[in-house]
């Protein structure tokens, strides 16, 4: 865990169409279902399939009141390792943020690779191998939620999960619904680093 | 849920966007008809009210039309038959249907329609500012702004009550920032169906001209001998919605314990610099001003919901201490001193001979990022402009000089 906080500013970097919005939503609810205060938005830009793209969660124990995008993020989720070379992830990282990164490497070799500074946290699990496993397609996002819930700590996993079940019933049946729900176990279970 | 009045409606709490707080209204009250035309960023609102009526949960006369001047002259005839109508629209959407909402507002038509607000073209844009919503001040609409999708629900529930008060009939526009708020989820509090339903209650059309047992003739022809007239009774109507709006978020505060006024003050009492601004940037400047507090600044905030009718008298005795009004604009007037807040404020300064200085802060256009930390510089600036005198300045906030032309 980052450590204990009152609120949480997470900045997700995808691309288009890899559900970093629906990861950044699924959060928000999440955390309102428990009675927190949360925020979930898209960044307001051109939607293109396989351009990159943000989505934020702003999660807290107070009100929010504040409407921007998130410039100065605790928690920076990277969805895609070629994201580093279309766009600067790090942007705004403070000191005890951390980064949480879906990779096959290593969180050193991540470190070392992208010059991450020594007081960003470096988190890496390969959300790609435990999606394509479980669905045959790269739906990397649902892992990486389940990371992201276990290294944020404050949100009820079981929450995110009931969450994820409301969202997906209708679409995906029963069977879906439980691979998705096993994805994001793989998530929590399999991220490594700090 | 507020000072002390214990709310009798039973409240459940729902992540929404500030689209579906509005399409979550439009449930609850399930109008006779809804007539709109896809735009973005209004979509979401319509898209999820249409899914309502194919899911059989409203009642509702869904008319798709092939633009928006059509939507709303659709929701024109529909509410000329004594119809409980509404639409929704956003930018070169409620450019087009300009004619249309001069016509619903001079034939006193009681009509809600969502503007999700963004910035009109060229270039095209499709992000926010409230350019779109400037454009129909002055047209006989009542319009309220909202800071979150909470206040969009909150705005759509009081609109009917006021714009269907026999004292006032005239139709309401509900504002809301594209994207900002139109598509961000946040927790609101929904109201029980049947309080909604019982609190906006039965609708009573001013007319309808299908009622052939009491035929009448509406939107005719005036010779110069009447048409004066029609437009002086446009005004008294809006002037009379002010006691109306005072009632209705009174009722509204005793019924749900939450409160709203045509201006929300914060932190003001004893402040030298007020801020004064509309939307989903009110949030970020309250947060700001707790900031500067802090630095023992006295500073404040005024946020602006009821934009139509402006009663800047309600607004004066908000600021008892204020030296300094930094105006934030987010649109832009070409071709006179100010934009349309700054000049509805120093218009009513003068009136009222109050010797404030005053800037306009220009701001967000075409969806520009408005953070924090562009709020301390124009707080820095305001601070300046107060110990040296500076007063009637325009002042762009976040503008890049390298891109400008000549």
């Amino acid at each position: 865990m980052v450590g204990v906080k009152e609120f949480y500013d997470i900045r997700i970097h995808g691309r288009a169409g890899q559900g970093a919005k629906t990861a950044a939503q699924l959060l928000a609810e999440a955390a309102i279902d428990i009675g927190m205060y949360a925020q979930s938005f898209p960044e307001f830009g051109a939607e293109r399939t396989g351009a990159p793209m943000k989505a934020y969660s702003r999660i807290s124990k107070d009100k929010i009141s504040v409407h921007y995008q998130i410039t100065k993020p605790d928690v920076v989720v990277v969805m895609d390792e070629s994201l580093f070379h279309a766009e600067n992830v790090l942007e705004g990282i403070k000191e005890d943020s951390c980064i949480i990164v879906n990779t096959s490497d290593s969180p050193d070799t991540v470190r070392k690779k992208y010059n991450i500074p020594s007081n960003v946290k470096v988190y890496t699990v390969n959300a790609t191998k435990i999606a394509l496993d479980l669905f045959g397609k790269n739906f990397a996002n649902i892992p990486l939620l389940g990371a992201t819930v276990k290294i944020v700590g404050i949100i009820d996993p079981e929450k995110v999960k009931e969450s994820i079940r409301k969202k997906f019933i209708k679409k995906l049946g029963e069977e879906g619904v439980n691979k998705n729900l096993l994805a994001f176990d793989k998530g929590m279970s399999e991220i490594i680093g700090g | 849920m507020s000072d002390g009045v214990v709310s009798k409606v039973s409240v459940v709490r729902k992540a929404l966007t500030g689209a579906q707080a509005a399409a979550e209204v439009m449930r609850q009250v399930e109008p006779d008809v809804v007539a709109a035309y896809p735009i973005t960023p209004q979509t979401p609102i319509v898209q999820e009210f249409a899914q309502f009526v194919a899911d059989g949960l409203v009642n509702t006369e869904m008319i798709q039309v092939e633009s928006e001047h059509s939507a709303l002259s659709a929701v024109v005839g529909a509410a000329m038959s004594g119809a409980r109508a509404m639409t929704a629209t956003s930018s070169q959407g409620l450019a087009l249907m300009w004619e249309v909402v001069a016509i619903a507002s001079s034939m006193r038509l009681p009509i809600v329609m969502n503007i999700v607000n963004r910035a009109i073209s060229a270039p095209l844009n499709i992000h926010c500012d409230h350019s779109d919503a400037m454009a129909i001040r002055d047209l006989g609409w009542i319009m309220l702004f909202s800071e979150n999708p909470q206040e969009v629900y909150h705005n759509n529930i009081v609109a009917f009550r006021i714009g269907e008060h026999p004292d006032v009939f005239l139709p309401v526009a509900v504002n809301q920032d594209g994207f900002i708020t139109s598509h961000c989820v946040e927790a609101v509090d929904v109201f029980e169906d049947s309080f909604v339903k019982n609190f906006v209650g039965e609708y009573k059309a001013p007319y309808n001209i299908l009622d052939f047992d009491n035929p009448i003739s509406a939107g005719e022809w005036a010779m110069p001998s009447h048409y004066f007239e029609f437009r002086v009774d446009m005004k008294k109507a809006m002037d009379r919605s002010v006691g109306v709006i005072e009632k209705v978020f009174e009722e509204f505060y005793k019924e749900t314990g939450v409160k709203m006024d045509f201006f929300e003050a914060y932190k003001t009492e004893d402040a030298e610099i007020v801020f004064v601004v509309m939307n989903s940037t009110a949030g970020t400047i309250r947060y700001v001003v707790d900031k500067l507090r802090e630095k023992g600044k006295k500073v404040g905030v005024i946020k602006v919901r009821v934009y139509r009718p402006f009663v800047v008298e309600k607004f004066l005795e908000l600021i008892p201490s204020a030296k300094f009004i930094a105006v934030m604009d987010r649109a832009l007037s070409i071709g006179t001193t100010g934009s349309p807040l700054y000049q509805d404020i120093t218009s009513g300064l003068f009136a009222n001979k109050r010797i404030v200085l005053v800037n306009d802060y220009i701001y967000g256009l075409g969806g520009r990022d408005f953070t924090d930390d562009d709020a301390y510089e124009m707080y820095e600036h305001a601070e300046y402009s107060l110990k040296e005198g500076i007063s009637g300045q325009i002042v762009y906030v976040g503008l890049n000089p390298n891109l400008l032309g000549r």
